[in-house]
């Protein structure tokens, strides 16, 4: 127990840590490396979600790039609107349309657009987490469905050009509250709106682990008969956890559009939904500053790698992926703490 | 409160496991399902908990109130507990953290997010887990228990949830004799507050601490009585305490 609480403890040191070199890399990095680090910053607070889901409660979800997109597209409503001032968006012209679609317009507001970049995710998730869980609908073939989701996804944005944009996406913003998205100290500020977003995201996952709910989580991924038959619906503590995920997955893609630029269906599909899982797995699973690690680690190198030598990436992901499934089955974070147990243990012996 | 099974049946594609069973399980009373394997022992604990929803029949828990109407968890909250035959208990938290789940009784989301656990609630997990012999063990994670201490927690878990009757399933199976007793006299103990049912093959077990038996074969009751006149019964031994008995011999 003390031991437990220990490691909690170094866990939220680290995590600190790392808040604390992402608040001064600005001090030290170029305008194109902060935005990149605030691009990893928004697919820590997924992966977070994610590990709540998958670490703690042991669902498999392969189509997060689903919840992840859906809350992008919305706040780039918002954006392209803005950028449109008034008139009809460019790309929605160039396929024809007259007229603003009904269900685009309340998105001039920046606060609906940001409202629903949370609450869509979380709806949608809540519908498909009813259907599968109530019926019991486990393990793989939840994957596979979740997967599917993300297929029907990727087809309904590419197919409807006139009100997504189609396989280009949304793209060409110009401001963000008035605020010209070019200029430096709007991007500045966005970075730090992230971090505090992570600090939260951080701090409410945390929050949750720590409490009951937290244990009848993991539980549930470990035995759900037994809490089950401890009086639990395992149902609705499934559906909870997914919708959270799901809203933070959302939250994820509205900080990740107004510092990238663009969002496209490209982004919501399986590739990418299974690079998530692979950021939670190499960070190490079942602990969230391992989420964390994981996407702005695993992201770090994609980009310097695939800034060198554009074409191992993929290799160098898939390799070091099922490096990590073979041999680590508790990512980095677990084997730094299997380094630091046997070191202790090692020091203890050699002191007695 | 007595616990009555009325024309229960069980079928799995047209396979009766369990075919027309009536019987009624006194308050307090420990009653003990035996038979051979196949006998629908299991199928028949299971029909009681939901895990199997039976095909008629009815199982009239606490006077009036037909279980085989509620789904598995709200069964549980009527007061019946159930353990399966494989130990199954949290090994990811604590003694204590697996006995804190069970204690609970609000067991929605946002008593798990805000509420702790109440002083009387902390007092009955460390009586049980006196009464099961864990306390000493109790910020240990079930991996450091022996195979007879996880079952013994397990029982302690159905404890903590305060059930008015009680399912166990092969409680004893791979337990040594001395361990075999003390699982018998912990539910000597638990009857004085809950009623219990328990299928078992340990024969030994069934004469110590049996108060009635009810014999199965083939999804039907054979036989029902004291552990005496059960096994006096030719038709008993014939299909299944003959084996036993020999070897026992």
């Amino acid at each position: 127990m003390p031991n437990l609480k220990a490691m909690k403890a170094k866990e939220k040191l680290v995590f600190s840590i790392i808040v604390l070199v992402l608040v001064l890399a600005p001090l030290f990095l170029t305008d194109f490396r902060v935005n990149l680090l605030g691009k990893f910053i928004a697919y820590a607070i997924l992966a977070m979600g994610l590990d709540l889901i998958w670490g703690f409660t042991g669902i498999l979800s392969l189509g997060h790039g689903v919840f992840f997109g859906l809350g992008a597209y919305s706040m780039a409503m918002y954006l392209k609107l803005e950028a449109a001032h008034g008139r009809l968006p460019d790309f929605m012209s160039w396929s024809g349309l007259e007229a603003l679609p009904w269900f685009w317009k309340p998105f001039t507001n920046s606060a609906f657009a940001l409202l629903m970049a949370i609450l869509v995710p979380t709806v949608l998730a809540f519908f498909v987490g009813f259907l599968t869980f109530k019926n019991r609908i486990r393990g793989v073939y939840f994957s596979i469905l979740s997967q599917a989701l993300s297929i029907i996804f990727v087809v309904l944005f590419v197919g409807q050009q006139a009100y997504t944009g189609g396989t280009n996406g949304l793209t060409n913003y110009k401001t963000i509250l008035g605020f010209s998205l070019s200029n430096s100290s709007t991007k500045l500020t966005l970075y730090y709106i992230s971090i505090g977003l992570l600090i939260l995201t951080y701090a409410l996952c945390n929050f949750l682990v720590k409490r009951r709910i937290g244990r009848i989580l993991v539980a549930i991924r470990d035995g759900e008969n037994r809490v089950r038959f401890s009086g639990y619906n395992p149902t609705t503590y499934k559906i909870f956890v997914y919708c959270l995920s799901a809203a933070l997955a959302g939250l994820a893609g509205a900080i990740y559009v107004p510092q990238v630029g663009i969002i496209s269906p490209a982004e919501m599909g399986i590739v990418p939904s299974i690079e998530m899982i692979i950021w939670v797995a190499i960070g190490g699973r079942g602990t969230l500053i391992g989420a964390v690690i994981g996407a702005i680690f695993v992201n770090g190198l994609k980009s310097g790698i695939s800034e060198s030598f554009p074409d191992v990436w993929s290799y160098f992901i898939g390799f070091t992926f099922i490096v990590v499934v073979l041999f680590m089955p508790n990512g980095v974070v677990g084997l730094v703490k299997k380094i630091v147990g046997n070191l202790v243990s090692r020091r203890l012996k050699s002191l007695s | 409160m007595d616990s009555i099974l009325q024309n229960l049946t069980v079928s799995f594609d047209g396979f009766k496991a369990v075919n027309n069973v009536n019987t009624g399980i006194k308050q307090g009373e420990i009653r003990f399902f035996i038979g051979p394997n196949g006998a629908g022992k299991t199928t028949l604990l299971d029909a009681i908990c939901g895990r199997v929803k039976p095909q008629s029949g009815q199982v009239v828990f606490s006077g009036n109130v037909d279980v085989t109407k509620y789904s598995e968890h709200e069964i549980v909250n009527l007061g019946i507990g159930r353990k399966f035959q494989v130990p199954s208990v949290f090994t990811n938290m604590t003694v204590y953290e697996n006995m804190e789940l069970a204690v609970v009784k609000d067991r929605s989301i946002f008593s798990a997010m805000f509420h702790k656990l109440k002083k009387e609630q902390v007092e009955r997990i460390e009586d049980i887990l006196v009464t099961i012999g864990l306390y000493e063990k109790r910020f240990n994670t079930p991996l450091a228990l022996s195979h007879g201490e996880k079952q013994w927690l397990e029982i302690g878990m159905l404890l903590a949830q305060e059930p008015k009757l009680m399912l166990l399933d092969e409680p004893v199976a791979g337990m040594g004799r001395s361990e075999t007793d003390k699982t018998g006299e912990l539910l000597t103990k638990i009857a004085q507050n809950c009623t219990i049912i328990v299928v078992e093959h340990d024969m030994e077990f069934v004469r110590d601490y049996a108060s009635k038996v009810t014999v199965l074969h083939e999804g039907a009751i054979l036989d029902e009585g004291s552990v005496y006149d059960v096994q006096n019964n030719q038709k008993v031994i014939d299909v299944y305490l003959g084996r036993s008995g020999e070897a026992d011999a």
